[in-house]
C-alpha cells in the first residue's frame, strides 16, 4: 500500500532536481552575463547560497511560520474532543504512529490544512467554520485527507519544491531589475572587449530571467494537483467512506465568502485553494477544481486505490493515472462502509455551532458569567471593570479576575542582590526591567524598584 | 591469466550486487514485519482503552438507571472476561460478546431522556464511539499491513528471502460470525 510514497517520492526528486538544474543554469548565465571569466562560478554559488538560506528557514520555522500567519492557535483534547478523536483515529487509521498536534482557526470560512516537514512533527490546522458546518463523516474526510498528505510526505516535497520556485523568482526578479536601472551604464563602460560572448550570455540570462520562474511554477503546480488526487485516494481508503470527503468538499466549495485569513503562503498546503476568487489559469491552479475531485470521489465503485483509479479514468477519459501500476497490483478491493449514525436537520447543527463557538471563546481565553437567569454573560480577555450587570435580571457579576489573584509583588524564591563596584553613582537593571539609581550617599541595606516594588539588596562596595 | 582475474573480478562484482539486492529485500520484508507487529499492539491499545472507560459509563449508566441490573451485570461480567481472555481466538469472542453488551446497554440508554442529557454520559458516549472507530480502524490497519506482508513474501523475489530466513504470512484479524462484528449503534 506504501509503495505510493515510494513512487511519489521517485517522481518528486525529479522535479525538483529539475528545478534545481534551472537554478544552477539560471545563476550561471546571469554571472556570466555580467563578468564574463569567472562570473558563471560566482552566479552558481549565489544561486545556491539562496536556496540554502531559503530552505534552511522553511525546514526549520517553516511550520510555526505557516501556523502564525494562519492565526492559528494549538488546542489539546479538552478544547474539541470530537476533531481530537477523529484526528485520533485517523492517525491509527493511516498507520502514521504519531499524531499531529492539532490547530484551530477563528474563521468562517472552510478549509483544512497539514504542515509539517518530518512527519513525526506535523500538524493539522482546522477553520472554526469547518467545524460548525461539516458533520463527523465529512471532518473525517477532510482530516483523512490531511493525514494523507502528511502520510504521502507532500509536506516535506511542497517545501522544498515551494523554496526552490522562491529562490528562481527571487533571483530573476532581482536580475531583471539590475538590468533595468544598471545594465546599460556597466555595459557601456566595459567597452568592447570580449563583448561579443558576454552579449549572448546577457540575452540567454534575459530570457531565462523571464522563462524560469514561469516554468518552475508550472513544474510546481502540476506536481501539486496530482497530490491532491492521490491525497483524496487515500482519505477514501483510510476512512473506507468516499462519500464523506465529497460531502465536505461540496460544503466547502459551496461557501459564499472567499478565505481571508489564510494567506497566499498558505494556500498550496489548503484542502481547496482558499483564493479560487482570483482568476488563475488552470496551469498555473495548485488544486484541481474541486467539482471533479467530488465528481472522482463520487464515481468510485470501493475504497480502494484501484477504485479510486478506476473512478478516475471515467471522469478523465482514456488512460489517465493518478496512482501508479505497483501500488494498484498490492492493493486488495476494500468495501464501503455505511455512514455512520448522526443527527441531521436544523437542531444538530445550532448545537454544534454553538459548541464551537465556546471553544474559541475558551481557545482565546474569554471568561464566560453563567448568569442564574440564563443568560450566559461573555468577557473578552482584559475586560476592564469589576462588575457587571447582567441585561435581563439585573443581577451585579463579580468579574472573576484569573491572573489577578497575587496583587502583591512578586518575591523572587532567591533574593536579588546588587553589589556595588564603586561609591558614586551608580545603576543597575531590575528583573522587570527598570533601571535603578544609587547615589553616592546611598547607605541603605536595601532599595526597591520603583517599578515593581521588589526589594534588592545592595552590597556596600568593598565588602566580599 | 588475465581473462581469469577479469572473469573472477567479473563474478565477484556480481555476486556483490545480487548480495545488495538481497539485503534490500531482507530489510523491506523486516519493515513490513515490524510494521504488521505495530498494528497488533495498536489493536490491544484500543481494546484496553474500552475496558477503562466501561466502569466509567457502568457508574453514570447506574444513577440514572440503577434498576436495570441485568444488562449492567452482563455488560461489567463481558468486560471482565474480556480483560482475561488469553489467546487470539478467545479474545476475538470476548471481545465480540463485550460489543454486543454495550449495545443493548446503549438501547436501553434511549429511554432515558435525563441520562441522555447529561454532560458526563455525552462525553463518556463520544469516548465510546470513538473507541470503537478507532478498534475498527486499528482493525483495518492492521489487515492492511498483512496484506501488504503476505502478498510480498509470496511474491517471487522476496519468497525466497522468506524462505531462508522464516517469515511466515501473518493471519487476518475477522470475526468469525457477522453476528459478531456488530458494533454497538450509539446514537447521538
Amino acid at each position: 500500500m506504501w509503495e505510493a510514497i515510494a513512487s511519489n517520492a521517485r517522481r518528486s526528486w525529479v522535479l525538483v532536481s529539475l528545478m534545481g538544474v534551472l537554478l544552477i543554469a539560471l545563476g550561471g548565465t546571469i554571472g556570466l552575463a555580467i563578468e564574463p571569466q569567472v562570473g558563471g562560478y560566482f552566479g552558481i554559488s549565489a544561486a545556491v547560497l539562496v536556496w540554502l538560506v531559503l530552505w534552511a528557514t522553511a525546514a526549520g520555522a517553516g511550520d510555526s511560520i505557516l501556523l502564525s500567519t494562519a492565526k492559528a492557535r494549538e488546542i489539546q483534547k479538552e478544547d474539541a474532543p470530537q476533531l481530537w478523536n477523529v484526528v485520533e483515529e485517523m492517525t491509527i487509521a493511516s498507520g502514521l504512529g504519531r499524531m499531529p498536534r492539532v490547530f484551530i482557526i477563528d474563521d468562517a470560512a472552510l478549509n483544512a490544512f497539514a504542515v509539517g516537514y518530518r512527519p513525526q512533527k506535523a500538524a493539522v490546522a482546522v477553520t472554526a467554520g469547518l467545524l460548525k458546518r461539516l458533520n463527523r463523516d465529512e471532518l473525517q474526510g477532510v482530516i483523512a485527507h490531511e493525514l494523507g498528505h502528511i502520510r504521502n510526505q507532500d509536506v516535506r516535497f511542497m517545501t522544498l519544491a515551494s523554496v526552490m520556485v522562491g529562490a528562481i523568482v527571487l533571483i530573476s526578479h532581482g536580475f531583471l531589475r539590475g538590468m533595468f536601472y544598471g545594465g546599460g551604464r556597466r555595459s557601456s563602460s566595459r567597452g568592447s572587449g570580449g563583448g561579443q560572448a558576454q552579449l549572448i550570455f546577457l540575452a540567454v540570462a534575459l530570457v531565462l530571467a523571464i522563462l524560469a520562474p514561469l516554468a518552475a511554477q508550472v513544474l510546481y503546480f502540476a506536481c501539486s494537483r496530482r497530490r491532491e488526487f492521490l491525497a483524496d485516494a487515500s482519505a477514501a481508503r483510510f476512512t473506507r467512506y468516499p462519500e464523506g470527503l465529497a460531502a465536505a468538499l461540496e460544503k466547502i466549495a459551496g461557501q459564499a465568502a472567499p478565505q481571508t485569513e489564510i494567506s497566499r503562503v498558505v494556500a498550496p498546503l489548503c484542502i481547496v485553494n482558499p483564493l479560487q476568487g482570483r482568476a488563475l489559469v488552470s496551469l498555473f491552479a495548485t488544486h484541481p477544481s474541486t467539482e471533479e475531485r467530488i465528481q472522482v470521489l463520487r464515481r468510485m465503485g470501493g475504497a480502494s486505490f484501484a477504485a479510486y483509479q478506476a473512478a478516475f479514468q471515467k471522469v478523465h477519459g482514456g488512460r489517465a493515472r493518478c496512482i501508479d501500476a505497483r501500488t494498484l497490483a498490492e492493493d486488495a478491493d476494500v468495501a464501503v462502509r455505511a455512514a455512520s449514525a448522526e443527527p441531521a436537520g436544523h437542531e444538530a447543527a445550532v448545537v454544534r455551532a454553538r459548541e464551537v463557538g465556546e471553544l474559541l471563546d475558551r481557545v482565546a481565553s474569554f471568561v464566560v458569567i453563567p448568569c442564574a437567569c440564563g443568560v450566559r454573560l461573555k468577557l473578552p480577555p482584559g475586560f476592564p471593570r469589576d462588575t457587571l450587570k447582567c441585561p435581563r435580571c439585573g443581577t451585579q457579576h463579580a468579574v472573576p479576575r484569573p491572573e489577578a489573584a497575587p496583587p502583591e509583588p512578586r518575591q523572587p524564591a532567591r533574593p536579588l542582590r546588587y553589589h556595588r563596584r564603586t561609591g558614586g553613582w551608580e545603576s543597575f537593571q531590575c528583573t522587570c526591567g527598570q533601571t535603578v539609581q544609587l547615589s553616592p550617599t546611598f547607605g541603605a541595606p536595601d532599595v526597591a524598584c520603583p517599578k515593581c516594588r521588589q526589594r534588592i539588596e545592595v552590597v556596600p562596595a568593598g565588602s566580599a | 591469466m588475465g581473462t581469469t582475474t577479469i572473469g573472477l573480478l567479473i563474478a565477484l562484482g556480481v555476486l556483490l550486487v545480487v548480495l545488495f539486492w538481497l539485503i534490500g529485500i531482507y530489510n523491506g520484508l523486516v519493515r513490513l514485519r515490524n510494521e504488521v507487529k505495530n498494528a497488533w499492539s495498536q489493536i490491544d491499545v484500543q481494546l484496553k482503552r474500552r475496558h477503562d472507560l466501561i466502569p466509567n459509563l457502568v457508574e453514570t449508566v447506574k444513577g440514572y438507571a440503577g434498576h436495570e441490573k441485568g444488562t449492567l451485570e452482563a455488560v461489567v461480567a463481558a468486560r471482565s472476561r474480556a480483560v482475561g481472555a488469553q489467546g487470539i481466538s478467545n479474545q476475538v469472542v470476548a471481545e465480540g460478546e463485550l460489543s454486543q453488551a454495550l449495545g443493548r446497554l446503549m438501547m436501553l440508554v434511549e429511554s432515558y431522556p435525563d441520562l441522555k442529557a447529561n454532560q458526563n454520559f455525552l462525553a463518556l458516549q463520544e469516548e465510546l464511539s470513538s473507541t470503537e472507530n478507532r478498534i475498527g480502524f486499528a482493525r483495518q490497519h492492521y489487515n492492511d499491513s498483512v496484506m501488504t506482508y503476505n502478498t510480498r513474501i509470496q511474491s517471487f523475489p522476496p519468497n525466497v528471502v522468506a524462505g531462508m530466513f522464516n517469515f511466515t504470512e501473518s493471519p487476518f484479524f475477522e470475526l468469525e460470525q457477522p453476528a459478531e462484528r456488530a458494533v454497538p449503534q450509539v446514537k447521538f
